[in-house]
């Protein structure tokens, strides 16, 4: 009755459970025909994406002003140990990351999903509504138990959706090497929350609040939430999942697996370092700060070499979670020297950049999903010249691609800018070494934005633009109304965070507000970024672009005034040679050659070069993940080993059994007695 | 007041507009002179222009809308850096809009438009063009941000206006050691940035070794003509931040006189011809670098841009 009372007394809360149930009793609604796509595509879908916009505008409720933490007992789970939930700004605003890309995922998705592509249509429903709700679950719970449980729902759910495909061996494998690093994550969160209770058996997240714990416990449990969710965030080296699984997937559980179940990690990692742990020693942020850095340098230089698009679009993903755990190390560093304002920047730059990175990364991956409908093909070398064909997704891919490779007056922009200004105040460090160390990552970041132009220069030019690599492409279709809708509710989102970045870092200041005490100042309105004072550093997306188009309106007049040429219409300029062909183009690879020759050494490059005598010359360049090699095959051939030992053990006959129970209670007796 | 401003913002966002070509001009006449070579007039970067707006376009067969937008976008993207960057005055209403970084994104944009551009039409030299800048972009951008940080340690401020205003109001002129190393580093970037020796050759003619020029083959009349034009500006906003960051002397601050004004503008003419020839010097004596070489060079500008950061939390604390 308890939790009844609760319910009444907490509308927001009773709000989203409902929400969380409703989307619950889509997905089950989906088995009633399971493979009828017109109700699972056009009646249970939309519906989903609706529950999403309802759990997205809950979300943006409590991160407004004036909102209550509100919490309450669920009467289910154990007899003993019944499900907790709680609401405050910090899961009401990853909430709102989770409902407005789920909306455009979900939109997108009723008119993605075909018949006759691997799983029945209405268990697909059920499994992607399932994985929607035990991610919101995640966000909402506030103990363990319930915590562990959704966690392990959310890993299965996905499991089963990126095995979409079941019947190719490849897809298999992947989904495999997903689910195993999942549970080798989970399993270090189970520790952690084993360490974080203190020896009071309580698995409330109100008891861990309350729990003491000495330095070295901190420590250690601060160590594991590191590792288990950062095997779920993709840290290097725990990102080896993350190429292999999305890819795999189909295209809008890939943007839901990197736009938001990337995040619930991160979402994890903030409650435990901020709100479960008290303030810790400063190694721990320069622990997260160096380990996010060298993720995003090694997700992005790997994202330069890659061919197939979707992989790139993972390691891409890869980067953009390291530089959000590079933001939250930076700003443990500063709550560990009491620097609260510098830490609430870095923290706001590190919401702000989450949100961005869910909204143009599912952008770009729906795009992607668009294109393989559209061709059948994935390969960035058997692709090109999309723009003539597929004008809208292109159009709106464009929008995703510059606002991921960080260029103003879009949305990564602001979350970049927000980072390197926090980066800027680190020489007023109060420590000797690090005042000079940290501001060097500034360095590592600008590398990394400049980088990732380059990655979705090389993404969108080889896609879209050029001329088409195969005659078949010719016949590429633009994509439906509903996936156009899907892809321009999440490109006007980066648009909008984009032009009015203030109103962002406000709504961000709650959250802040909760985790560290205080707030970035606030503007003086809404078109203007200015988080120190106004006259150190400010920025105005809506200016920006205001002037942009207005210089743009006057060249074209003038020009339409003053310019009496002709434009006409003629081939490419040869360069004097007649035979061109569209596979003079430059490759995917072809563009990432540089690359691969500065970082040479980083890669574990796999080449045949064709003799100068051969026939039919071929050039074959692979290029494989250097952890891959040096760390996971060895594990992998270590544990095997170890196996085939121990079944030196297990001869198969039945009195040695008999003789290791008697010998085993032996020892038992002398150990008591 | 106000008034007052947002007539200085426009006429400072004319004069960069105008005086961009004519820049470029001195600085290819200074060449030429040094390099024994009769020079072209001094207002040749003016007849490009008229030739190009006269010209009939011609535009590839499947050229699209990116490639024929591309020219307008980077063109606005550099007027208004010129609009945002203090050449003349810190009394800019159009400053605020965006510090040093957000500079520093702005000029990414435009490098990407155009790289976009260049991959249009689907030719090897587009793509080739594309992915040197992009790696040449990639190489500048810590090394800018290592000035910047510098500069941001100096004066507490990102904000360029802030900057300038800071720099000449304080009594006595200061020389200090790291901006001194900045200042070196900043010299590499805006030499690599702007497709100058050694890292490109803006008077090439052969294809393998262009960068710049290789992006913009296409191009043809009125594209071209803007696209020339936005790259002068660019070289004139670098020229511009350059002497914010470390000669600002002669800026006229918020309350300045309409005497302060003149002076500025004369100024601004003096800083341009002595740094123009300076550029002319620096590009007659290096030779162009292997491509591959680049990133050196570049590495090198960033480490002195560090080393200059360094010196500065060591010593001038």
């Amino acid at each position: 009755m308890a939790g009844v009372n609760g319910l009444a007394a907490t509308p927001d809360l009773a709000m989203l459970l409902g929400l969380i149930a409703a989307w619950l009793l889509v997905g089950v609604s989906g088995l009633l025909q399971p493979h009828r796509i017109g109700w699972v595509a056009h009646i249970l879908f939309p519906v989903g994406a609706l529950i999403a916009l309802g759990v997205a505008i809950v979300g943006a409720l409590t991160v407004v002003d004036g909102f209550v933490t509100q919490s309450t007992v669920l009467p289910l789970g154990l007899p003993d140990l019944p499900f907790h939930v709680r609401l405050d700004p910090l899961s009401g605003f990853f909430l709102l990351l989770l409902g407005s890309a789920g909306t455009g995922i979900s939109v997108f998705s009723a008119g993605y999903f075909r018949s006759g592509e691997g799983t029945a249509p209405g268990l697909l429903c059920l499994q992607y509504h399932v994985f929607l709700a035990s991610m919101a679950t995640v966000i909402l719970a506030d103990d363990a138990y319930l915590f562990m449980v959704a966690w392990e729902t959310m890993a299965l759910s996905s499991y089963f959706l990126v095995t979409t495909q079941h019947r190719l061996p490849d897809i298999r494998r992947a989904g495999f090497l997903y689910l195993l690093m999942a549970h080798v994550g989970a399993l270090g969160l189970l520790l952690c929350f084993g360490v974080l209770h203190g020896g009071s058996w309580q698995m409330t997240f109100d008891a861990m609040r309350g729990a003491t714990l000495a330095p070295a416990w901190a420590s250690i449990a601060f160590l594991l939430a590191l590792f288990g969710f950062g095997a779920k965030a993709g840290l290097v080296p725990l990102h080896v999942w993350l190429p292999e699984a999305h890819p795999a997937a189909p295209s809008p559980v890939s943007a839901m697996m990197s736009g938001l179940m990337l995040k619930t990690a991160i979402y994890g990692l903030l409650r435990v370092s901020w709100d479960l742990l008290h303030v810790g020693p400063w190694w721990w942020g320069l622990l997260t700060l160096a380990l996010g850095l060298g993720t995003a340098l090694y997700g992005v230089i790997f994202a330069t070499a890659q061919t197939d698009m979707k992989r790139l679009l993972a390691y891409s993903s890869i980067e953009n979670i390291g530089l959000i755990v590079a933001g939250i190390g930076l700003a443990l560093v500063c709550r560990s020297f009491d620097m609260r304002v510098l830490a609430a920047l870095a923290l706001a730059a590190v919401l702000i950049h989450a949100l961005n990175h869910a909204l143009f990364k599912s952008l770009l991956f729906l795009a992607t999903g668009s294109v393989m409908h559209a061709t059948g093909e994935r390969s960035l070398g058997k692709l090109g010249g999309l723009i003539q064909r597929m004008p809208w997704v292109a159009a709106l891919a464009l929008i995703g691609s510059l606002a991921i490779a960080g260029l103003p007056p879009l949305n990564g922009f602001v979350s970049e800018w927000l980072l390197l200004q926090a980066f800027l105040q680190t020489p007023q460090i109060p420590h000797a070494f690090l005042n000079m160390i940290v501001p060097l990552g500034a360095a590592v970041v600008s590398l990394t934005a400049a980088l990732a132009g380059y990655v979705m220069v090389k993404f969108y030019g080889v896609i879209f633009l050029g001329q088409p690599r195969e005659s078949e492409l010719r016949e590429a279709h633009d994509a439906g109304w509903l996936e156009r809708a899907g892809l321009l509710w999440l490109a006007l989102g980066c648009v909008l965070i984009g032009l009015f970045p203030q109103v962002a870092l406000d709504g961000v200041g709650h959250v802040t507000q909760l985790l560290i005490g205080t707030t970035v100042q606030r503007g003086p309105s809404a078109w203007w970024m200015t988080p120190m004072a106004s006259n150190h550093a400010s920025y105005s997306g809506l200016w920006l672009w205001v002037g942009m188009v207005v210089v743009v309106g006057i060249t074209v007049a003038l020009m339409r005034r003053f310019y009496h040429g002709q434009v006409r219409r003629t081939a490419p300029w040869n360069c004097g040679y007649p035979w061109r062909t569209p596979r003079m183009q430059d490759t995917a690879e072809g563009f990432g050659q540089p690359i691969r020759h500065l970082f040479g050494p980083i890669f574990r490059i796999e080449r045949e070069m064709p003799a100068p005598t051969d026939a039919e010359p071929r050039y074959r360049i692979d290029i494989q993940d250097r952890f891959w090699h040096t760390f996971y095959v060895p594990l992998a051939q270590l544990v095997r080993r170890t196996a085939e030992g121990l079944t030196i053990l297990q001869g198969g006959r039945l009195p040695i059994y008999l003789l290791y129970s008697f010998l085993t209670l032996v020892f038992l007796l002398v150990c008591v007695l | 007041m106000m008034a007052m401003s947002y007539a200085w913002q426009v006429g400072e966002c004319l004069l960069a507009i105008a005086l961009a070509p004519l820049f470029v001009g001195w600085v290819t006449q200074c060449r030429a002179w040094l390099q024994n070579r009769s020079a072209p007039v001094l207002w040749q970067p003016y007849r490009v222009l008229r030739k190009l707006f006269h010209k009939d376009a011609a535009l590839a067969t499947h050229a699209s809308w990116l490639f024929r937008g591309a020219p307008y976008a980077v063109f606005a993207t550099m007027v208004v850096a010129a609009a945002i960057v203090p050449s003349i005055t810190t009394d800019l209403p159009l400053a605020r809009v965006a510090d040093a970084i957000a500079l520093v994104g702005l000029f990414a944009t435009g490098r990407v438009i155009i790289a976009l551009a260049a991959m249009d039409i689907g030719t090897a030299f587009g793509s080739l063009g594309a992915r040197r800048e992009m790696m040449i972009g990639f190489l500048t951008e810590p090394a800018l941000l290592m000035v910047l940080f510098n500069a941001f340690l100096m004066f507490g401020s990102t904000a360029l206006p802030t900057i300038v205003a800071n720099t000449l109001t304080q009594p006595h002129i200061v020389l200090h050691a790291s901006l001194a190393f900045a200042g070196v580093a900043f010299v590499m970037v805006l030499l690599a940035e702007n497709a100058r020796l050694p890292i490109d050759n803006p008077s090439t003619h052969l294809e393998l070794t262009m960068i710049h020029e290789a992006m913009v083959l296409e191009y043809s009349a009125c594209h071209l003509a803007l696209i020339e034009w936005a790259s002068w500006l660019k070289l004139f906003n670098y020229a511009c931040i350059g002497f914010a960051l470390f000669v600002p002397w002669g800026i006229a601050l918020q309350d300045a006189s309409p005497w302060g004004f003149g002076l500025a503008i004369v100024m601004l003419g003096v800083k341009l011809v002595v740094a123009g020839a300076a550029l002319a010097l620096l590009e007659t004596v290096s030779a162009k670098l292997r491509l591959f070489r680049a990133p050196e060079f570049l590495t090198m500008a960033f480490l002195l841009a560090v080393l200059g950061l360094l010196v500065h939390l060591l010593l001038e604390v």
